[in-house]
């Protein structure tokens, strides 16, 4: 068996599990958000169960839309607030919560063998660490708080090798553009996609999340790494309950194995609508642009903020354009504030925020004009995904971005820092 | 069940975004999100549809996040099922979690144009084009899954299961 069917068949209490099978997972982490555990709640209630199968596996995040942004925003978080104090769940609030995909690894809530499962489609971020993670509805969610278990089908498992060596600002981010470029956003269509290679041995943890996290803008059900050194250093001092490190058979068959290699990759841009339209930033023309946003639960981690920082060091965000950061959670901007970085983002006149998902999903804290055009380190460029559906949204590492926000267009780091 | 209704018909990668656009998702009643279904893909898609009316499309239908306000949104704006060559697989497992019919059928949709009526008999799962006259059929479900779809969606499937433990 591959990753994938290792964790499955240990989850569902079986030997073996194959593609297509379906299967009851027991589930190790339960998660939903502002925006979607409303939902959860209120099927929760129509199923007549009273509490919740295990306060510990369950959490929910405050995050889309908070600080809130309107009333009825107001309205959802406090439904989950309510709720969380009525069951005796975690509830991560404003002041403590963080971006849901960067909060629970950095807590700890979720490690390798879990299997996770979460009502925000970016919830497969945590296959980074070994785990098998996916995004389902409110309704699974709902279920699961009150059953402890999901149903599942046995996803077949896609293998990708990266061979070679990164190139400079080449990260995770373009190491997925560039997959999901080739095999289109329905490429890993119902399938488990399971990174290797010498390239993402290289690749840090956060590295590897922004990998994990977009499986989904290519179809794909999770996205899986092996745990290594660098998993079990990340995950010392965060965990405190046992976890089972699951490896795939030496001999295990795949439905497709990738491979690439990686030293001729240069930092990639996603141009609108399609996270597909994958491109080298050195073929990106004379694109000019009104606003850059660095964050998300893609590339809010602290590493992401150090490679912004980096660029915008020393230089100004142009005029006319505006650069907004958001660290991805309290700690993460703790160790932002600690390395300097705050202050570098704002002596080049970039905005800093708080902790949200905002601007991501044109939800607030950055919403388009029609005829605007922004450099996002997010995951989708979708029509309308960050405001007017007369704008338009290029996606890019964080070092891409800090340098397009320099320069007023979209230009490779190099570009900035001669 | 038989179902009819005019076509609505639509390309690839229709996403989630498109559905019901994140602007809207700070309510989660259904006739609220339905207002605003299919907005920034067919902004008169809410005046023209009418109560059984389909959605068809290619690939990869409701590609995106997690929302199942999607489905939501189309089930409450009248659509009595929606037919494409492949869904995304969340909106996959919240379309049929909240009861809304999803047919895969490559031919249906090459064979069909907006506006066509359609007959779709849920049981057998043939597709009808009564504009054109030809019959398709779509592929069938697993038997887990029409057990979830007879049981009337999960939360009713799991209640039936909670009441034998």
């Amino acid at each position: 068996m591959n990753l994938a069917e290792k964790i499955l068949a240990a989850h569902a209490g079986k030997n073996e599990v194959a593609p297509g099978e379906f299967i009851s997972a027991a589930v190790d982490m339960v998660l939903s958000n502002d925006i979607t555990a409303p939902i959860a709640i209120k099927e929760f209630r129509r199923l007549g169960v009273s509490k919740v199968f295990d306060t510990s596996k369950i959490v929910m995040v405050a995050d889309h839309f908070v600080p809130n942004k309107d009333i009825p925003s107001a309205e959802q978080a406090k439904q989950m607030r309510e709720f969380c104090l009525e069951q005796g769940i975690k509830f991560y609030d404003v002041g403590e919560m963080g971006i849901e995909h960067v909060l629970l690894p950095e807590q700890g809530l979720v490690l390798p063998g879990d299997v996770v499962i979460g009502a925000d489609s970016h919830t497969c971020t945590y296959g980074a660490l070994g785990a098998f993670a996916t995004g389902m509805g409110s309704t699974d969610i709902a279920v699961a708080m009150a059953t402890g278990d999901i149903w599942m089908k046995v996803p077949p498992t896609i293998k990708f090798v990266y061979h070679g060596t990164l190139g400079k600002w080449v990260g995770g981010k373009d190491l997925i553009l560039y997959t999901i470029g080739d095999i289109g956003v329905d490429g890993a269509l119902y399938s488990a996609m399971e990174f290797t290679g010498e390239a993402i041995d290289e690749l840090s943890m956060d590295g590897r999340f922004t990998m994990a996290n977009m499986a989904i803008e290519a179809g794909g059900k999770a996205g899986l790494f092996h745990v290594d050194n660098k998993t079990q250093l990340y995950i010392k001092s965060r965990a405190n309950r046992d976890y089972l490190v699951y490896e795939p058979d030496i001999d295990t068959e795949y439905a497709r194995v990738i491979e690439y290699d990686v030293t001729f990759i240069e930092p990639q841009v996603s141009l609108p609508h399609s996270p597909a339209n994958a491109k080298p930033v050195n073929e990106v023309d004379n694109v000019k642009i009104d606003q850059a946003v660095i964050g998300s639960c893609t590339n809010g981690r602290v590493e992401d903020l150090r490679l912004a920082a980096q660029v915008l060091k020393r230089h100004k965000v142009r005029h006319g354009v505006r650069c907004i950061i958001i660290p991805g959670s309290q700690q993460v901007y703790l160790e932002a504030l600690s390395e300097g970085l705050i202050e570098i983002f704002i002596k080049a006149g970039a905005a800093v925020s708080t902790p949200t998902c905002g601007p991501c999903l044109g939800g607030h804290m950055g919403v388009l004009a029609e005829g605007e055009c922004c450099i996002s380190t997010t995951n989708r460029n979708f029509v309308g995904r960050m405001g007017s559906t007369g704008s338009e949204v290029y996606l890019a590492n964080p070092a891409v971005a800090a340098a397009s926000a320099v320069a007023g267009m979209i230009v490779s780091p190099d570009r900035v820092m001669k | 069940m038989k179902l009819k209704g005019k076509v609505f018909k639509y390309g690839a990668n229709v996403n989630t975004d498109v559905i019901i656009p994140a602007r809207y998702l700070n309510v989660s009643e259904p006739a609220e999100l339905a207002r605003h279904a299919m907005e920034d893909i067919d902004a008169d898609f809410v005046n023209n549809v009418r109560p059984g009316d389909i959605i068809m499309a290619t690939t990869n239908f409701g590609c995106g996040s997690s929302r199942e306000h999607a489905p939501l949104a189309i089930k409450a704006s009248g659509v009595s099922c929606v037919i494409a060559y492949s869904f995304a697989r969340i909106f996959f497992r919240n379309a049929i979690n909240i009861g809304l019919p999803l047919l895969e059928c490559a031919e249906a949709v090459d064979n069909t144009s907006s506006g066509d009526t359609l007959e779709v008999d849920l049981e057998n799962g043939k597709i009808k084009n009564l504009s054109s006259g030809r019959t398709f059929m779509a592929k069938p479900y697993p038997d887990f899954m029409s057990e979830l779809i007879a049981a009337g969606g999960l939360v009713e499937y799991t209640k039936k299961r909670l009441a034998h433990t």
